[in-house]
């Protein structure tokens, strides 16, 4: 128990000291963090007035980044499976970053959905045993529950790991190879209960699609590992550890099958639609082409298919991709074109045109633009303290001391 | 409940009443039984609540229970609190009541297409009944103007103005349906909104998160969220009201047409059938056989908005 009292504050004493350049990109995010909950403050004490959420369009910006990251948390399965199933030595070298970037987007996550909230006080009554959790029949509750028992997963293999790593021990197998196990199955329930919970809707034709699972699962397998792969450059290019480029090779090969089956999957869509051209094809007209005037969609979503589609051929021809830089800035675009397609390219349009036949167009205002920014400074917060406590540890650099 | 007695021409109305046969067998076989007390020992867990009301009173507030899960006395204490809340707030008593729903009955309307002009008196007499926030303005009940020849709600209109009915038009007033499935109180997250036993789809407006996921659910656009506390003049509000209903809402969580259950529980008609002045709308039990929307349904050729979602609306239309 003392031990492990130490290793906590060891970990945080690491966490503190550092380089100026460390204490510059930390202060910087916790500035940025201050402003977000400012804007929050705002918001709860003049309700949602001040975001530019309506009737109409009552899910916007949070609900958005929610999706994307609940897709990002997803990803880390998949270092996770080489790492321990295929037992690649090199990827068992990165496979915490990965689950702690898992542990950073359910943070946001987490945090979007607060902000979310109109009474984010009466959280508690979604508490089993204190509130009423309306299980099995909301699939919100289901999200609440695949997202805590995710982000506890995500707590306690990198932690229990990491903390015989500190001691010099040999970690007890049995304590975690099952939950390892348990997480693989979990990652792919979270994306999947996140998808049911706008494809179970039968009043939202563009939601009310079976393919959205499988959409949510590509899309996020896509953007997961991009991401890693700029991580993972950004680490290399510092010098903190030790990357082998064959850890590089294994995401760009993700990548490479996973963008390309998004966008078929896109298409499928896309086809059924328009082809079909029934009155329901009319949301996807609104969000590609706008109708009777009203189309503030129509650039955002064709700059992300831009994005995305130019990504996929950088990431499918060898003299393009074989370029480090290109193949960030690729990766780079891919994350966001995939952002805008299942974020706000696919909320908004959800809700237009009204039942009622209204369209009431939609964009983030400032408050939630300064709430979201805070909430994405906060997930980079407690990514780059997690990873660089724990490379620290894996590295050796941060140990026991040896009984006075 | 009475089975329909005719046989052909009743056909819909005999397969609604044995659907909602169906779905009250459902309800008691799937109600779990969640009847949890919070623990003195849960409460106890400080946690500063993050909207700063009056200071006193806002711990009762934080750790008020469910509706369900109250006692009467418990009840009382959230009544008295709520009425001197309005007084402090607003500068009315009101009388604040909370009538418990009509044992086997189930209310509906009967909207006559072929009468309704248009002149949205049911929206503004709804809006004076229920208090609702003026400013932004809430209001439960649309009424979309459609081209005679077509039904594609989508490409209504709701912002018409000017003198109505208009040539070449029709009107058609879209309000909570309270269905007997209704696909908001699935996915409402904390039961902060269910079906009661006579129908009507009432929120716990205490209770709500405002994670606004029913809104997403409604098929009918019924839903509406306070975006700030509602502005109401002292001199318009309705002060006959209840806990379930009309009461001033918080900012920050949904609500809806409700029936007007504070006087259609005790007998009266809701406030947008008294003001029709061109009686199109009918509203009753349909369980009694002899209530005006049941021969409605009996009689006339009637249908439900979007049939097709298997929602099972309350609230028939039809052309005379």
């Amino acid at each position: 128990m003392k031990d492990y009292i130490l290793y906590w504050v060891d970990m945080v004493r690491y966490a503190l000291v550092g380089s100026r350049t460390y204490y510059l990109w930390i202060g910087t995010l916790l500035f940025v963090i201050l402003v977000g909950m400012g804007a929050w403050g705002i918001q709860l004490r003049d309700g949602f007035i001040v975001t530019n959420l309506s009737d109409e369009v009552s899910w916007g910006a949070y609900i958005a980044n929610f999706t994307f990251l609940v897709g990002v948390a997803a990803a880390a399965v998949l270092l996770v499976v080489p790492a321990y199933l295929f037992h690649r030595d090199d990827i068992k070298q990165v496979v915490l970053i990965g689950e702690l970037l898992a542990v950073a987007a359910i943070v946001m996550c987490l945090a979007f959905v607060t902000v979310d909230l109109g009474h984010p006080e009466r959280a508690l009554h979604l508490v089993p045993g204190i509130g009423r959790l309306n299980f099995p029949s909301s699939i919100l509750a289901w999200d609440v529950i695949v997202l805590n028992v995710y982000l506890l997963l995500n707590l306690h293999l990198p932690g229990y790991l990491l903390y015989k790593h500190y001691k010099g021990e040999i970690p007890v197998k049995a304590l975690y190879l099952p939950l390892v196990f348990l997480s693989m199955g979990w990652a792919v329930s979270i994306h999947t209960v996140t998808a049911f919970l706008y494809s179970g809707l039968g009043g939202r034709p563009l939601w009310n699609t079976a393919i959205l699972a499988p959409r949510f699962l590509v899309s996020a397998f896509a953007a997961g590992p991009a991401i890693l792969l700029i991580v993972f450059q950004v680490i290399k290019w510092r010098k903190t550890m030790e990357i082998q480029d064959s850890v590089f090779d294994l995401l760009r090969k993700i990548v490479s099958f996973m963008l390309p089956l998004n966008y078929f999957l896109l298409g499928c869509e896309l086809f059924t639609e328009f082809y079909t051209d029934s009155a329901h094809v009319i949301s996807a007209e609104y969000l590609y082409f706008g109708i009777s005037g009203h189309g503030k969609l129509v650039p955002y979503i064709w700059s992300g298919l831009v994005m995305g589609i130019g990504a996929t051929v950088v990431y499918l021809v060898p003299a393009l991709y074989q370029n480090t830089k290109l193949l960030i800035t690729a990766s780079v675009a891919a994350v966001i074109g995939i952002w805008i397609e299942k974020g706000m390219g696919l909320i908004i349009p959800g809700f237009l045109p009204t039942p009622s036949g209204d369209l009431v167009e939609y964009e983030p205002s400032l408050i939630e633009f300064f709430v979201s920014l805070g909430i994405w400074a906060l997930g980079i917060f407690v990514f780059t303290v997690l990873a660089r406590v724990a490379i620290a540890i894996q590295e050796g650099n941060l140990r026991a001391r040896k009984a006075a | 409940m009475k089975k329909d007695e005719g046989k052909n021409t009743q056909d819909r109305m005999g397969r609604r009443l044995k659907k909602m046969a169906e779905i009250k067998m459902a309800e008691t076989s799937t109600r779990r039984g969640f009847l949890k007390t919070l623990s003195a020992g849960a409460a106890a867990v400080g946690i500063a609540s993050t909207t700063s009301g009056c200071a006193t009173g806002s711990m009762d507030k934080f750790f008020q229970k469910h509706y369900k899960e109250m006692t009467a006395e418990e009840k009382e204490k959230v009544f008295a609190r709520i009425s001197e809340e309005t007084q402090k707030n607003y500068d009315v008593d009101i009388n604040l009541k909370d009538p418990p729903p009509v044992p086997g009955a189930r209310f509906a309307f009967a909207i006559s297409l072929s009468v309704c002009n248009g002149n949205r008196a049911c929206v503004h007499a709804c809006v004076k009944e229920n208090n609702q926030g003026r400013d932004p303005a809430i209001q439960y009940i649309r009424v979309v103007e459609l081209d005679r020849g077509t039904f594609n709600l989508e490409e209504g209109d709701i912002y018409y103005e000017g003198e109505v009915p208009k040539k070449d038009k029709f009107y058609l007033p879209m309000q909570c349906n309270q269905c007997d499935n209704p696909p908001c109180t699935k996915v409402c997250p904390v039961e902060a909104t269910w079906k009661g036993d006579d129908g009507i789809v009432v929120i716990d407006y205490d209770w709500c998160i405002g994670c606004r996921y029913c809104m997403a659910a409604c098929p009918y656009d019924a839903r509406r969220f306070n975006f700030t506390e509602p502005e109401v003049h002292r001199s318009q509000i309705n002060t006959n009201q209840s806990y379930l209903s009309n009461r001033v809402r918080p900012k920050g969580v949904v609500e809806k047409c409700h029936f007007c259950l504070h006087r259609t529980r005790i007998g009266a008609m809701p406030a947008c059938q008294e003001a029709c002045p061109t009686g199109a709308r009918k509203f009753g039990n349909i369980a009694d056989p002899k209530s005006d929307v049941a021969q409605i349904v009996r009689n006339k050729r009637v249908f439900v908005l979007k049939e097709e979602l298997g929602t099972i609306p309350n609230i028939y239309y039809y052309f005379d």
